[in-house]
């Protein structure tokens, strides 16, 4: 039963992991930069939900949506000042200018609220559920249903709109599509509030979950998470999904062996893994590079 | 004959530089606070060489040269407190035990490329610290005390050997086959040149001069800790390269330079520092990706009309 235990806890750990991955995943398929601002727009997401619940006495709900609001105006900022001129730059340039918002995102923060960390206000009273003789805290239940309903949002988004088929056609052919009459700019922006509202939404039920948040929070669950979009197969959806969840229950059975103190050590080592065997991911399919 | 003479001109110069501050260290000029600041210095100089070799000369994107950083500390550190063996010993010992780790981490990682390159450099990076913090030998997370050893003599040669190596590797065969793979990887494949060699070689020359470093590093602290050595680290090392430009060895130099003294200035305000710090990066990115200097060095700017047409 301790297994099973384990089981659930490291399925709701791996649920924040695969929101954030699927911000991740989808600006990487769109326009192939690894977006290193992303884990610190978690982190603003989370303390929007923590100002919202604590300071202005808003119910989860509402303050959820408050910070997958924010966060998307957040994100579509971010890739219009800083990545939208470096789309024909190269690679390391435009990383080393992600490198350098998630830098600025932190410490912008620091610098207005100080470092020290928030006490997380208790939203729902924590209760355990007896399911068939194992202990479910009633925490996981919401956070495990809050990202499974923004996965299924996030499918329909992409499968059955208009916008989603943009970013589809995007992803595929930037110039076919540009060509096809799809306003590429545009989808690219679409795609980056979409991710950040995710992200935004991962970081108000962290906060609930781990009932403490800091300003340089965001940067192991934003690394995480990359490893997440890299083990399902980057720029694939469903992808995402399963590389977070199965990163989460890794992490949670390392830690119920004993060796917690080597949980992030465990998640590199998979990454690393992944990279040189299968670079494609579970999912992903084997593309031979053009010259 | 020119060559020799140009090189007979810079050893004149660093002889020049070393004996100068010296001799104003033991006259007193230049106090404990500004001694440290000049180690500091040459400290950030060897980190930032021996990351220009992997980034701007062989166009590796590692941003995880803490952790080759870490390595050498740490075993420098054990060396000299735990061994009691001499410094210089424990400096070697330190900078080829950063190379081996280099090695093991260079070739199964030196065969991706650009982004996924970078985060398993990343990767790299924190397993060596999150070793470090889970080994009670060397203090865990408390950190390990370390003998105060390092002084100016030891970190002006290791900045002295640290760039005549890697210039003279840049300017060798070698080099120009690092810098081919910089340009088109897929092209200097195509004529023949080995380029998972020559990325794992530059890899471990650059590992082996951050051991080096680290080594002084180590012992210029009284404690190292592995918090020290985490993201952050390696992003201060990247920032050195980046503003002094991707391929400009005297471009780096010069950034570790100025931002050491900048950072010295700032040392009470972090927050702001770190955001001047990362303004400044994306501001380069934007407006000049190659970095400030380009690929050109500082000697190119003295050379007026002497070489024709562009180069």
């Amino acid at each position: 039963m301790e297994w099973i235990q384990q089981l659930v806890n490291g399925i709701s750990l791996g649920s924040i992991y695969a929101l954030i991955a699927l911000g991740y995943t989808m600006v990487y398929g769109i326009i192939k930069l690894i977006n290193f601002a992303h884990g610190d727009v978690f982190m603003i997401g989370s303390f929007i939900g923590f100002y919202a619940i604590a300071r202005w006495e808003l119910g989860f709900f509402p303050a959820l949506l408050l910070a997958m609001t924010i966060c998307a105006i957040m994100g579509v900022l971010i890739e219009r000042i800083a990545y939208k001129r470096l789309r024909n730059a190269t690679r390391i340039a435009a990383l080393i200018t992600a490198i350098g918002v998630s830098l600025l995102i932190e410490y912008t923060t620091i610098f207005f609220r100080g470092a020290q960390p928030a006490a997380y206000p208790e939203v729902f009273k924590n209760k355990s559920l007896d399911i068939f003789g194992v202990q479910v805290s009633s925490t996981s239940i919401l956070i495990l249903s809050v990202a499974v309903v923004l996965m299924i949002l996030l499918q329909f988004i992409v499968h059955k709109t208009k916008i989603g088929k943009a970013m589809r056609a995007v992803s595929h052919d930037a110039d076919a599509a540009r060509l096809m009459g799809i306003n590429v700019d545009n989808t690219i922006s679409a795609t980056f509030a979409i991710g950040s509202a995710l992200a935004g939404a991962a970081g108000v039920i962290f906060g609930i979950y781990y009932t403490k948040i800091d300003p340089l929070m965001g940067v192991i669950p934003g690394v995480k998470a990359f490893i997440a979009a890299v083990l399902g197969g980057i720029g694939i959806i469903p992808g995402a999904m399963v590389g977070g969840m199965l990163l989460g229950v890794v992490e949670s059975l390392v830690s119920a062996l004993g060796f917690s103190l080597w949980r992030d050590a465990a998640a590199f080592v998979i990454l690393i893994l992944i990279l040189i065997f299968r670079p494609s991911g579970i999912f992903g399919k084997n593309a031979r590079e053009k010259v | 004959m020119k060559k020799s003479k140009v090189f007979w001109g810079y050893a004149v110069i660093a002889l020049v530089i070393y004996a100068v501050v010296q001799l104003l260290i033991t006259t007193g000029v230049i106090d404990i606070y500004y001694k440290n600041m000049l180690i500091t210095m040459c400290i950030n100089i060897m980190l930032a060489v021996s990351l220009h070799i992997v980034i701007g000369v062989t166009g590796q994107f590692s941003i995880g040269h803490a952790g080759f950083l870490a390595v050498g500390a740490y075993i420098s550190a054990i060396i000299t407190t735990k061994l009691m063996l001499p410094f210089p010993l424990a400096i070697l010992l330190g900078a080829v035990a950063a190379a081996i780790a280099g090695l093991i981490v260079g070739i199964p990682t030196l065969r991706l490329k650009g982004d996924y390159l970078a985060i398993a450099t990343l990767g790299f990076a924190e397993i060596i610290r999150i070793i470090f913090l889970n080994t009670d030998y060397v203090g865990g997370a408390a950190g390990m005390q370390v003998k105060y050893l390092s002084n100016w003599t030891y970190a002006f040669v290791g900045v002295v050997l640290t760039i005549l190596v890697i210039s003279n590797f840049t300017n060798s065969r070698h080099g120009r086959a690092c810098i081919s793979i910089r340009e088109d990887e897929v092209a200097a494949d195509a004529m023949g040149i080995n380029t998972t060699y020559y990325k794992v070689v530059a890899f471990v020359i650059g590992s082996f001069f951050a051991g080096l470093a680290g080594a002084i590093f180590a012992h210029n602290f009284y404690i190292i800790q592995p918090t020290t050595f985490g993201f952050l680290k390696s992003f201060d090392i990247l920032i050195y390269v980046v503003l002094g430009g991707l391929g400009s060895l005297s471009g780096s130099v010069i950034a570790a330079i100025f931002l050491t003294v900048v950072s010295a200035y700032l040392a009470n305000f972090p927050e702001t520092r770190m955001i001047i710090y990362s303004l400044v990066l994306i501001i380069v990115m934007l407006y000049r990706p190659t970095g400030l200097m380009g690929t050109k060095e500082i000697t190119d700017l003295f050379k007026f009309g002497k070489k024709g047409g562009t180069k």
